[in-house]
């Protein structure tokens, strides 16, 4: 039972909330560095790895000290700033004890701080949490897992649609930037049909 | 009076020619999150001028005393606790507004527009200067959302502001209101501002130019260009 509703929330976090195309979070990186595949994994793991090591963090942090002290206004603050820490933090360690991983993936991860779709995971966990109880930390993880996995999944089908892109004939002002939207609109149309699917599967 | 004509000029740029939504491209999720209604657009739009003039002004006051080192921490923390204020605010006089923009009234302290003016404005300049800056982007920045907001509504519920106009003539794109049609809309307006300024500059960029952190993501679109 409790399997199968962690694969639900796994796999409506990947297709039916993706963040970028159904939450418009984290729209930056997905429209700057999907020019190339590997890059776009490279930042989605970054991505999903900090998602899930912040939403670790501030779930304790908010449920225990926070809220049963009557400061769950400071919510904002205080995930900005253990986000930064964290970054910071993980950038120090990756580089000490693992430098073929920090090579490939540190490059990525001063820019995950201002990634609104890690602050935005950890603020929706937690209103989960407040809307259903029974919705605790490992669900909260898992969900941050599965948005994370979304977001790869959104880059790199991403990246291909614009690998496509660079051999067609453009109209001169739809150039650059618009026709990269156009494209992403279309890949969210995609999205879309996955809408009542999780339900569909495991309801 | 040179004096006044050049503090007319911090203001206005920020409305048509560095608009920071259409020319500059910085801020695009909550530009794209938000805009499915009028009025969810021109509430984003006020909260965030706030939040921007506020924290132009205060950074600005404190461009000498804040070490160069943890400037974009320090930055930050000031952001945050002005988005606090907002988010009270609202809380308290506008709940209507506070349910439908939801998570987007917290993420404004990671929309990029205000970090990005931080970083190029209120550190180089004084308070006055940059608060009007701050009030010139916030203008523009609630004047393209307006006008996202008011394209996906009209074609998306056949309403504006909530008010019904062609509900019961034609029926509403239902598209416009859901996220792929936010990604549309503002493609196809980057695509006529190109048009409109194209005789007199580059077209629209992804605004990395205004971006506080362009000298990482420069280093990853370096390499892109290396492998190829």
């Amino acid at each position: 039972m409790m399997a199968k509703e962690l694969v639900a929330i796994f796999l409506a976090a990947i297709l039916t909330e993706n963040y970028v195309l159904n939450k418009f979070l984290g729209i930056c990186p997905f429209l700057g560095v999907s020019k190339k595949v590997n890059t776009a994994v490279g930042m989605s793991a970054a991505v999903t790895f900090v998602m899930v090591l912040a939403t670790a963090v501030t779930w304790p942090i908010y449920t225990y000290i926070l809220l049963p002290n009557g400061l769950g206004y400071l919510q904002t603050i205080v995930f900005i700033l253990i986000i930064a820490a964290l970054v910071q933090l993980v950038e120090t360690v990756l580089k000490k004890y693992m430098p073929p991983l920090y090579n490939s993936l540190g490059i990525y991860l001063p820019l995950i701080t201002t990634n609104c779709a890690v602050l935005g995971v950890t603020m929706l966990v937690l209103e989960k949490g407040a809307a259903d109880p029974s919705f605790g930390y490992l669900q909260s993880l898992v969900n941050s897992f599965g948005a994370g996995i979304g977001f790869l999944v959104a880059m790199v089908l991403f990246a291909g649609v614009r690998e496509r892109m660079e051999s067609c004939d453009i109209p001169q002002s739809l150039k650059g930037l618009p026709i990269t939207l156009v494209a992403a609109s279309l890949v969210a149309v995609s999205f879309l049909g996955f809408n009542g699917l999780v339900e569909g599967l495991l309801g | 009076m040179a004096e006044k004509k050049s503090l007319w000029n911090e203001f206005s740029k920020g409305i048509l020619k560095e608009n920071p939504v259409l020319c500059l491209v910085l801020g695009t999720c909550p530009t794209l999150a938000v805009t499915t209604a009028a009025s969810n657009a021109i509430g984003m739009g006020i909260a965030a001028t706030l939040v921007l003039v506020c924290s132009n002004a205060v950074i600005s006051a404190l461009r000498r005393v804040i070490p160069d080192k943890v400037r974009i921490p320090a930055y930050i923390t000031i952001i945050a606790g002005f988005v606090t204020i907002v988010q009270m605010l609202v809380k308290a006089y506008a709940p209507s507004i506070d349910e439908s923009l939801g998570i987007y009234l917290p993420l404004i302290v990671v929309n990029c527009i205000i970090l990005g003016r931080a970083e190029m404005y209120a550190s180089k300049n004084s308070v006055l200067p940059s608060i009007l800056d701050g009030l010139g982007m916030g203008v523009g920045f609630t004047a393209a959302l307006l006008l996202m907001g008011i394209i996906r509504e009209f074609f998306g519920a056949g309403s504006l502001f909530g008010v019904p106009v062609t509900a019961g003539m034609i029926d509403p794109v239902i598209i416009f209101i859901l996220p792929p049609g936010g990604f549309f809309v503002f493609g196809m307006l980057i695509a006529l501002a190109n048009r409109l300024t194209r005789k007199k500059k580059a077209p629209a960029e992804l605004g990395c130019s205004g971006c506080p952190l362009q000298a990482n993501c420069s280093k990853i679109k370096e390499g892109e260009g290396c492998e190829k």
